[in-house]
């Protein structure tokens, strides 16, 4: 647009726009844009002791971060985590949404009991949760009798961890599955229920293909959200576990080394590390969903 | 005809079993919480199963916890870091949806396609540079602090950018025959339209607020300075095996979110589907 053919109209119509945009752009110039580069910029620097001087280091953090064991590992449990948090969470999603998309009694009473966790601060699910799990006096080991260490032995914490992520996120995706479920057309189950087709088949036949775009972009959603796992690990292990190392995740490491070991650009590094791996990621979930999704 | 009606029923039964199994499972984790805020310490670690309920009703953990972390001050803290943020996000954010899905002018799409990126990358990328400013401005453990980075939402621009694309174009002609300029138009007759878009931003934006807890815990590690969630993370450090003062603490903490959300749940559960995802 050349500013000189504009109209007076049209010139007091970017005058305005670009003022309403202003307060926004600015903003994210300063909270987000400039720290993005920052960040980057850290990530080739040392900090020096006492978090004092910084000296240029070119590319030996990225050198340091990828010959770690702990960077990787910490990024196999954050897959760990995904694993166990995504699918769990959808699976008993979906079918939630399914039955709550009929009209049965107390449909929005269980609505509200199941969207629950998600307005309870994570700090405070992880604490309960780490009582239940408890190994001595916890009510899990209670009531199955077993005495299990479930967040304190590196073969279940993460397990243990997972369960609790998708306890808390369930009842967001049903939400979000019951938007989905509303814009299936009715008829298609009467007519599946006229050809006598069961409950179980119209869901695997109807639902699930229709609901496809949905169920795609919640896992999208979710997987990147899971990769960035700190809450319920801070929380619900402490540093003298000896499932720490089995459970940590890369944003949890990343927290450890900038703001309580005080090396900011070694931190840096994974947290760049991290959002390159995201955007490869967003990128792969794109193509692959022009192959999976099911668009009518 | 009647096996139909009894294959119904059965499938009814069914699926309320499963619902009700589920909801137990949601709800047993809140009412623990609430049984064990109100145990003694001997009561919570007792190795007999059959000690569910605390033997007297007493408000001991309350009270202890409420002395040691002064309660009054972190509930003052995380509602003004609500209020202003709510504020911020909603203000700023309805003004550029509005020039974004309403305007034209130069730069447009480029400005947008920014506003989308931010939301592509992972937060905490941004993290140790706000902290670093917030330090260089000498305002660490401060309300300012809380507040921040929520001051501007690329999120929340995106969602009431859809909420004006949505309006009748007409709308607008006739307030520009009546003579309306631009931000007339805006502040009188679009704005209010989009209020269920501004509902679910605020909504949106008070929940991650409430429930943030990395920010809150570096930017104010000062006990008098920050919000419940992190200080339910020093707490733990504090009283680490005393359940249940630690339960009482976070009762406290949960519930007054818990009952807004109880009030307002229709508001809420849309809000938040409609604003799908993003959380």
């Amino acid at each position: 647009m050349n500013a000189k053919k504009m109209t007076a109209a049209q010139k007091n119509e970017a005058i305005w726009g670009i003022a309403f945009v202003l307060p926004t752009i600015i903003g994210l110039a300063v909270l987000n844009f400039y720290p993005i580069f920052n960040t980057v910029w850290l990530s080739f620097f040392k900090t020096g002791d006492f978090g004092k001087g910084n000296t240029f280091v070119g590319l030996s953090n990225y050198a340091g971060v990828c010959s770690s064991g702990e960077f990787w590992g910490s990024l196999f449990n954050t897959f760990k985590y995904a694993i166990v948090e995504v699918p769990l969470s959808l699976a008993i999603a979906s079918v939630l949404a399914v039955f709550l998309n009929r009209k049965i009694h107390f449909r929005s009473g269980y609505r509200t009991i199941f969207f629950l966790p998600m307005v309870a601060a994570p700090a405070a699910v992880a604490m309960v949760w780490k009582w239940l799990y408890n190994q001595r006096y916890g009510l899990l080991n209670h009531i199955f009798g077993t005495d299990i260490a479930w967040i304190s032995s590196p073969s279940t914490a993460w397990l243990a961890i997972g369960i609790v992520g998708a306890w808390s996120i369930i009842g967001y995706n049903m939400v979000l599955f019951l938007g989905g479920l509303q814009e299936i057309p009715h008829d298609y189950y009467e007519a599946a229920d006229i050809d006598g087709a069961s409950g179980i088949r119209q869901f695997f036949c109807i639902t699930i293909p229709l609901l496809s775009p949905t169920i795609y972009f919640i896992s999208q959603t979710r997987i990147i959200s899971a990769l960035q796992v700190f809450d319920l690990i801070y929380m619900m292990v402490d540093s003298t576990n000896i499932a720490l190392k089995s459970v940590q995740s890369v944003v949890y490491v990343f927290y450890q080394y900038v703001f309580t070991y005080d090396n900011k650009g070694y931190g840096s590094t994974m947290v760049v590390l991290l959002l390159v791996l995201i955007l490869l990621l967003t990128v792969i979930l794109q193509k692959l969903e022009k192959k999976f999704v099911f668009y009518n | 005809m009647d096996s139909v009606h009894t294959r119904d029923k059965i499938t009814r039964v069914v699926i309320h079993v499963i619902l009700i199994v589920m909801s137990i499972i949601m709800l047993a984790p809140f009412a623990w919480m609430i049984l064990t805020a109100f145990k003694t310490v001997s009561e919570s670690t007792s190795l007999d199963p059959f000690v569910i309920f605390p033997s007297s009703w007493e408000f001991d953990n309350f009270v202890t916890v409420w002395k040691n972390y002064n309660f009054l001050i972190l509930y003052k803290n995380t509602l003004l870091m609500i209020f202003f943020r709510v504020l911020c996000a909603v203000l700023t954010a309805t003004m550029a949806g509005y020039a974004f899905g309403r305007l034209n002018f130069p730069f447009k799409n480029a400005l947008f396609m920014l506003v989308m990126m931010q939301m592509m990358v992972p937060s905490q990328i941004f993290l140790l540079p706000q902290y670093l400013m917030v330090s260089k401005m000498g305002m660490l453990n401060t309300q300012f602090a809380l507040v921040f980075p929520g001051i501007v939402t690329a999120f929340g621009t995106f969602l009431l950018k859809t909420s004006f694309q949505g309006l009748p174009k007409d709308l607008e002609e006739a307030a520009g025959i009546d003579g309306c300029n631009i931000g007339q138009k805006f502040l009188l007759i679009m704005a209010p339209l989009t209020r269920s878009g501004m509902v679910s931003l605020g909504i949106f934006t008070a929940v991650i607020a409430f429930k943030e807890l990395m920010w809150p815990m570096i930017a104010c590690s000062n006990v008098a300075s920050t919000s419940l969630s992190a200080a339910l993370a020093k707490l733990q450090g504090q009283f680490a095996t005393n359940y249940p003062q630690l339960m009482a603490a976070a009762l406290m903490a949960c519930v007054p979110m818990i009952v807004i959300y109880l009030v307002f749940q229709k508001q809420f559960v849309e809000g938040i589907a409609t604003s799908g995802g993003k959380l």
